[in-house]
């Protein structure tokens, strides 16, 4: 039943990989003028859809329109020919060049038989503007933050005049500001007539700014829906195919850990800071408690977090641990008196590709002990198979690598790797960040589980619900300083985004 | 867009580099007598003409996030077929001159489709490259072969007069064009632009629709040109040809574009760095050579020294221009962050 206001009628769309059904008879279709989320957990086969759109893969069965004649695009390439653009999470650009050269390069002005560099640089800034970028598109690419970038890459699907253009998760590493600026280009982009599919994690940004929405679940097309007939609580169900119990699992655990605290503190800071990244704080954190930190990305959490692991060293202030005070801080240190840090970069601070799931998670048992008090390979076996077990990670076997993992299970693991070593205070930087809804919630649920059985945790979180949902305590930070610290019937959303907004309630 | 020039921090290894350079010359003008002759820096041009060409030549491969061990086997295998040709078959240089030029060209392009259809390291297939043509120069003679072709030795003899009685000789105009022609392809060309963005993300500028394959190949026949123009300008310039010329000079190579300012992870670097890389090494060879009472293989150690300065001064640079962005980030953030929090409030 093609539409005639249907710029994009993807139907009966299946693709089976070796021993997987990645899509089973899928349909999708896009309006032009409509931005459309494509929603579903890790695996559930979005990806899939966006490649043999894209051409990078090709389906074993259904067609595909594109207003209205059906095509076949067999290489990223030719779908941009045909007017398919994506901007990636992860920027696929070159850093190293200059802007003007990152929208332009392939199609670059010419005169006198050389690249015109005053027609690219004038073409790429007009470009821009029109986006309301205003940067020196002479600088290169990399000196620009991550936000800019995705402006550059979506600039240069735009340059290849772009009927349909897919964002592929482009919000997960953008700040609120930012990605408010996003959504106004998609916006516009939307009144230009330009069918946008939006994929992302982020269920208030799909209320936000999308018109209909599209959920998939182990390959399967579960339903599309206009977004303001479909209720938050009914997507995440329609999206992990069960109802909330887990939810209401936690909030009993939240009731059952955080009730007897000690008397005093197990990691204590009085006028902790570091001169340009953080204004002295306080900090008391209880054994069994979990301690949130709510606030923007570069409000100075993670800076927090460095201080306390020893990864950077503190200009002020004294740090106590059990009562004794740590006088130089390292991370090896902190190790060895039973701290544990799970930073917020996996791919870069945390995960060895290349090393498997048993290797990763023994690596901080194996660096505490020392590198010559090996550990035997049937205890690291049993080890790994025990956190594999707690944490539910998907894995083939132990010796599967880690880089063949989804993202949520990659983050189990480096959770796994520092659960190993026992710790008494686990410190979590956006944990779980880029992973799906049915992992996160397995991942606050122990959070919670392990304040119960008596350890504190700092949980650093950019989505505030889930600092809501796990944190006894919460502490708002602001401009790199401690503004305020929230307890029991205080925790609210609006109270702590006024806070972060630096309203007085 | 801001119409003020703001000095890109990719440009400092080369400023940097350029800065020694003028340092160093200033060294020797004050410490040694007639080191200010003019003739002094036309006879560093004269004397590394050969190594200018080919590390012009691997500007182009390290920016594309390669590497080439071959040139200097391909220097010496030029000099060795180019004075067995001249000399045993009595071939004009009209024919020789292009052979030679063609077989580094064949090669090249050889090596660069092994290593792109292939995805084998261009470290092994250069390396392979390299044994089989300093093999080939002993297949040809094991001993040296002196050149006594007219042409050659007219070549090699002739004076280009300059200011007072200074003079070039016809290998440097050589390497001027060479440079003119490397400037325009990385520059103002696509190609150009193209091998930075390889060396930048092969994986974006495959995504971006540019075309990697071609470019990468053309790369390595690129250099495959240089190393035998650089092979026919050493054979003028020695005036014969032997299977144990240039061992190594691959290494010289390529530490002349490290100590020029270019990445080895490639996509930053500049042609005009690679000249002074270049000159840099050739300067304090003049100035041991000057002071006559040092080994000249203090030049190895002084060269040693300067790669792995420049070596750490570019992770220095890539570890603070990562830490500016951290800034920068949240200068932005901090700017912005209230009015937007608020919004988020409001809903």
């Amino acid at each position: 039943m093609a539409e005639v206001t249907d710029l994009l009628l993807m139907q009966g769309i299946s693709k089976t990989f070796p021993g997987v059904h990645a899509l089973a008879n899928v349909d999708f279709s896009l309006h032009r003028g409509e931005i459309h989320a494509l929603m579903g957990e890790n695996g559930a086969g979005k990806s899939t859809l966006i490649k043999v759109l894209t051409g990078v893969e090709r389906q074993n069965e259904g067609i595909i329109l594109f207003d209205g004649k059906e095509i076949q695009p067999r290489s990223p390439l030719q779908a941009q020919a045909l007017g398919i653009s994506t901007v990636y999470q992860e920027v696929n650009l070159c850093p190293n060049l200059s802007v003007a050269e990152n929208i332009l390069l392939g199609r670059e002005p010419h005169r006198f038989g050389g690249v015109d560099w005053r027609a690219l640089n004038r073409r790429a800034s007009e470009i821009l503007t029109w986006l309301d970028v205003d940067i020196d598109v002479r600088q290169s690419l990399g000196a620009y933050p991550v936000a800019i970038q995705q402006m550059v890459a979506i600039s240069r699907a735009l340059e290849i005049s772009a009927k349909i253009l897919i964002l592929d998760e482009p919000t997960s590493s953008l700040s609120a500001y930012e990605t408010e600026k996003l959504f106004e280009v998609m916006r516009k982009l939307k009144s230009e007539g330009m069918g946008i599919v939006f994929i992302t994690h982020f269920l208030d940004q799909v209320y936000a700014v999308a018109d209909r929405i599209t959920v998939l679940r182990n390959g399967q097309l579960v339903g599309t829906f206009a977004t303001a007939a479909l209720p938050r609580y009914e997507l995440v169900a329609k999206m992990i195919g069960r109802n909330l119990t887990e939810l209401e699992d936690m909030s009993r655990l939240k009731e059952a850990s955080g009730q007897e605290l000690a008397s005093e503190p197990t990691l204590q800071t009085r006028g902790l800071g570091h001169i340009g990244t953080l204004h002295p704080i306080d900090l008391d954190l209880y054994s069994g408690e979990v301690l949130g930190f709510a606030g923007l990305l570069g409000s100075g959490r993670t800076e927090v977090a460095n201080l306390l692991f020893g990864v950077d060293k503190a200009d002020s202030g004294t740090l106590t641990v059990n009562g004794k005070p740590v006088e130089k801080p390292s991370p090896l240190h902190s190790i060895q008196i039973g701290r544990a840090y799970c930073p917020e970069d996996r791919k870069a601070d945390g995960i060895v590709g290349d090393l498997s799931v048993r290797e990763n998670i023994i690596l901080a048992i194996q660096a505490s002990r020392g590198w010559f008090k090996y550990l035997e390979r049937d205890k690291q076996v049993a080890i790994a198979e025990r956190y594999i077990q707690v944490l539910n990670i998907s894995t083939p076997s132990t010796e599967q690598l880690v880089k063949n993992l989804s993202g949520g299970n990659q983050q189990k693991v480096i959770l796994a790797r520092w659960l190993a070593t026992e710790p008494n205070i686990l410190i979590l930087d956006e944990p779980t960040r880029g992973i799906d809804i049915g992992a996160k919630a397995e991942i606050q649920k122990l959070v919670l589980t392990l304040a119960t059985e008596g350890k504190a945790c700092i949980f650093i979180s950019s989505e505030l619900d889930e600092v809501l949902r796990t944190s006894h305590r919460v502490i708002v930070m602001r401009d790199h300083a401690k503004v305020a610290e929230l307890v029991g019937n205080e925790i609210d959303e609006e109270k702590i985004m006024q806070t972060i907004a630096g309203e007085t309630p | 867009m801001s119409t003020k020039f703001n000095l890109d921090r990719k440009f400092l290894p080369m400023l940097v580099s350029i800065g020694l350079f003028l340092l160093l010359y200033l060294y020797g003008i004050v410490q040694y007598k007639g080191f200010s002759s003019p003739q002094v820096f036309f006879n560093l041009l004269i004397d590394n003409a050969f190594l200018l060409i080919t590390s012009i030549g691997m500007t182009f491969v390290i920016l594309s996030g390669g590497i080439d061990l071959s040139v200097g086997a391909v220097i010496a295998f030029t000099t060795v077929f180019s004075a067995f040709l001249l000399e045993t078959t009595g071939l004009s240089p009209a024919v020789v001159i292009p052979l030679v030029l063609l077989i580094g060209v064949a090669q090249g392009a050889f090596v660069g489709t092994i290593i792109h259809y292939f995805k084998v390291q261009p470290f092994i297939v250069t390396l392979a490259s390299m044994f089989f043509f300093r093999g080939m120069c002993f297949v040809i003679s094991t001993d040296a072969i002196t050149i006594t072709n007219e042409f050659y030795r007219a070549v090699a003899l002739f004076r280009i007069p300059l200011i007072g009685k200074t003079f070039i000789s016809i290998n440097v105009v050589i390497v001027l064009v060479v440079l003119l022609v490397a400037l325009y392809l990385a520059h103002l060309t696509r190609f150009g632009r193209t091998v930075y963005a390889i060396g930048g993300s092969e994986q974006s500028a495959l995504l971006m629709g540019l075309p990697v394959a071609r470019t990468k190949i053309l790369v390595y026949t690129l250099n495959g040109f240089c190393s035998a123009l650089a092979g026919v300008v050493f054979s003028i310039y020695m005036l014969s040809g032997y299977g144990l010329y240039t061992t190594g000079l691959e290494l010289d190579a390529i530490a002349s574009v490290v100590i020029g300012g270019t990445m080895l992870t490639g996509g930053v670097g500049y042609v005009i760095g690679t000249v002074f890389g270049v000159l840099i090494q050739g300067l304090i060879q003049t100035i041991i050579m000057f002071q006559g009472d040092l080994n000249s293989w203090w030049t190895k150690i002084v060269v040693g020294l300067l790669t792995l300065f420049f070596i750490a001064l570019q992770s220095a640079f890539a570890a603070r221009s990562k830490s500016r962005l951290a800034a920068s980030t949240q200068k932005t953030l901090a700017m912005h962050a209230p009015t937007s929090a608020a919004a988020g409030a409001q809903k």
